[in-house]
């Protein structure tokens, strides 16, 4: 069977649009933000699903050991997670700062209020 | 210890910005961030010429991170393009650095400044290092540090529309950068590498598979949004209207190039030039590139905020800058990296102008400058040649980087695209003519405070660039010889 031997790939292909959808979607600026965090995070789960083969052990020199999976992506990964938190920390202190300026975070409302500006 | 020096330049490059920036957080001092901004900026500047006359002497230089060998370790790739790209960012980051602290400390509060040179100096070593690394993944992370930081440094400005803007530019630049590490892991999956020369090695195997095909796509959209490429140029407008005027006049200069480079590399290192008979993907950016060139400068007619009118001419000017790639000749691309240098030039010019405005006047609203011709005359002079030298008059590097550009059109037979480059050229002269009517025919309203031109630690930077508008459109030995060298070696895919 294909399909679950590709599963991963089937979730990561959800979860991206899922996210996407979500940040273009919703008008709430924190939940833009949750989307973009769900659309980063399938990003981590492809990079990761390529690196494992089936059986393969962590990458030890160890005669036991016949098949390994490749640690390169993971270790990509955890580059890519700490970009991610500082985008989520970054976008969440500008958000407290927009509702410190308008006093909402709905982005129509926000809208309207920089039109009644000019 | 000359020799370990000169033999380290590509690191020192990245790191002295790098380590700096923290410098700046401890210092906390506004003066004292300030001069340590100025001289990083300055001592890169110095190590972008010593690299480029090592690569013009002895070629490209590959310079191994940790000793690590190269398609394991991380490589860094000093050839043609990326030490012409650096000395456009690094020059541009001197003279804005002269031109900062009366601008900074008139905009932005005393306590947040040494935050603005602490994200300044992260930017630069960001785009530094997006130039100089020959990774593929190693370029992503710096694409982060340049962005994440130029959203700090956006949203900096003195209105709350800069909030947003910064906002709007962070989800939008997230999702670009994302497209581009989805594209990078699709190559990865394919070829086991990420150093690009060895990518470049080991794709044409594999590139007529789908996996490739949609890599290239994810990564052609996601440098798209960054550089600004209509339609998914939404972001930048409001981003460079309400940016503290330092920081427009900065990443107006050189985000938007590095991103160009960025896809060159791509599409001519990695890939090389077959990917465009695979794909239409010419076509494609020629399509949108037209269409931006001629929208985007009928959009800037119609602004009212001078800074945003500019950001509109910089969505159009990119368009120049893609027609040159789509046209995949020498003569092409000669005209895409000249343009780059160009541009940044006239840009940076015309933003440090406005930052000088807006220091004496607190507006960019074009109805507010008003007679501005007669109280700032240096200032306004300097705004005038300049925009010559955008409308692509002879003797300024406009025209040099139109020339080669319709030269590039009229030798791949492509007739109406030279014409549409002419008529957008005349858009930008009526967009610009908007400006300087109201700047030197209008008279300053009555009641108007008593102002005086800009102090000279203004005047000098903007005078400087607007030299170099005239100097390098006169003497384009340095410029078209760097271009033409950087060309012939993507084009040929040489490494």
């Amino acid at each position: 069977m294909e399909i679950p031997g590709l599963l991963n790939y089937w979730i990561v292909i959800v979860l991206i649009m899922v996210g996407f959808y979500v940040v273009i979607s919703q008008g709430n600026l924190v939940k833009k933000m949750v989307g973009l965090s769900v659309f980063q995070v399938a990003v981590f789960v492809l990079y990761i699903s390529m690196s494992k083969i089936d059986g393969g052990a962590a990458p030890i020199l160890d005669g036991a050991i016949k098949n390994y999976s490749n640690p390169l992506p993971h270790v990509l990964i955890l580059t890519a997670i700490v970009v991610g938190v500082a985008t989520t920390a970054l976008g969440l202190a500008l958000i407290v700062r927009i509702r410190d300026a308008y006093g909402t975070i709905e982005e129509d409302e926000i809208l309207e209020q920089e039109r009644n500006d000019s | 210890m000359s020799a370990l020096f000169s033999a380290h330049l590509p690191a020192i490059q990245v790191v002295v910005p790098l380590i700096s920036a923290p410098l700046c957080v401890l210092f906390r001092r506004t003066g004292a961030t300030w001069l340590i901004a100025l001289i990083v900026s300055w001592t890169s500047f110095g190590i972008s010429i010593l690299l480029l006359e090592q690569v013009i002497a002895n070629g490209p230089i590959s310079y191994l991170l940790g000793s690590w060998a190269a398609p394991w370790g991380i490589e860094y790739k000093v050839d043609m393009l990326s030490a012409f790209v650096m000395l456009i960012i690094t020059s541009i980051g001197s003279i804005s650095m002269i031109f900062a602290p009366n601008s900074v400390n008139s905009e932005i509060p005393d306590d947040r400044i040494y935050l603005f040179y602490t994200m300044y100096l992260l930017t630069f070593s960001g785009l530094l290092g997006i130039t100089i690394t020959g990774d593929a993944f190693n370029l992503f992370v710096f694409l982060e540090i340049s962005s994440l930081s130029s959203y700090v440094l956006i949203s900096l400005g003195a209105e709350r529309n800069a909030l947003t803007a910064a906002f709007r530019y962070l989800i939008l630049g997230t999702v670009g950068a994302t497209f581009y590490i989805i594209g990078v892991g699709l190559m990865y999956q394919m070829t086991g590498t990420l150093n690009m020369v060895d990518l470049a090695q080991r794709l044409p195997a594999v590139a007529e598979t789908r996996t490739i095909l949609v890599a290239l796509g994810f990564v052609t959209v996601g440098i798209g949004l960054k550089l600004g490429l209509f339609p998914v140029h939404v972001w930048l407008p409001n981003a460079y209207a309400y940016a503290p005027s330092v920081v427009t006049a900065f990443l107006s200069a050189t985000a938007t190039k590095v991103a160009v480079y960025t896809l060159l590399r791509i599409y001519f290192t990695v890939f090389g030039t077959k990917i465009f008979t695979a794909l239409p993907i010419g076509e494609f950016l020629l399509l949108l590139s037209l269409i931006a060139i001629l929208s985007m400068s009928a959009v800037a007619i119609f602004q009212k905020n001078a800074k945003r009118l500019l950001a509109y001419s910089s969505v159009a000017q990119v368009g120049y800058m893609v027609i040159g790639i789509s046209m995949v000749t020498a003569t092409g691309l000669t005209a895409t990296i000249l343009h780059l240098f160009n541009h940044a030039m006239i840009k940076g010019a015309l933003f440090l102008v406005l930052a000088a405005v807006f220091f004496r006047i607190k507006s960019v609203k074009i109805e507010h400058m008003a007679g501005l011709g007669k109280v700032m005359p240096y200032s306004m002079a300097a705004f005038v040649l300049a925009g010559f030298s955008l409308v692509g008059v002879p003797l300024t590097v406009g025209f040099v980087s139109k020339w080669y550009l319709i030269l590039g059109a009229l030798e791949k037979g492509w007739w109406p695209v030279a014409a549409l480059i002419l008529i957008s050229s005349l858009l930008a002269v009526i967009y610009f003519w908007k400006i300087v009517e109201v700047v030197y025919f209008k008279p300053r309203p009555q009641d108007a405070p008593l102002i005086h031109e800009a102090p000279l630690a203004m005047l000098i930077p903007m005078w400087v660039l607007v030299g170099a508008n005239f100097y390098f459109g006169l003497d384009t030995d340095i410029t078209v010889g760097s271009a033409k060298a950087a060309a012939t070696l993507l084009i040929r895919g040489a490494p």
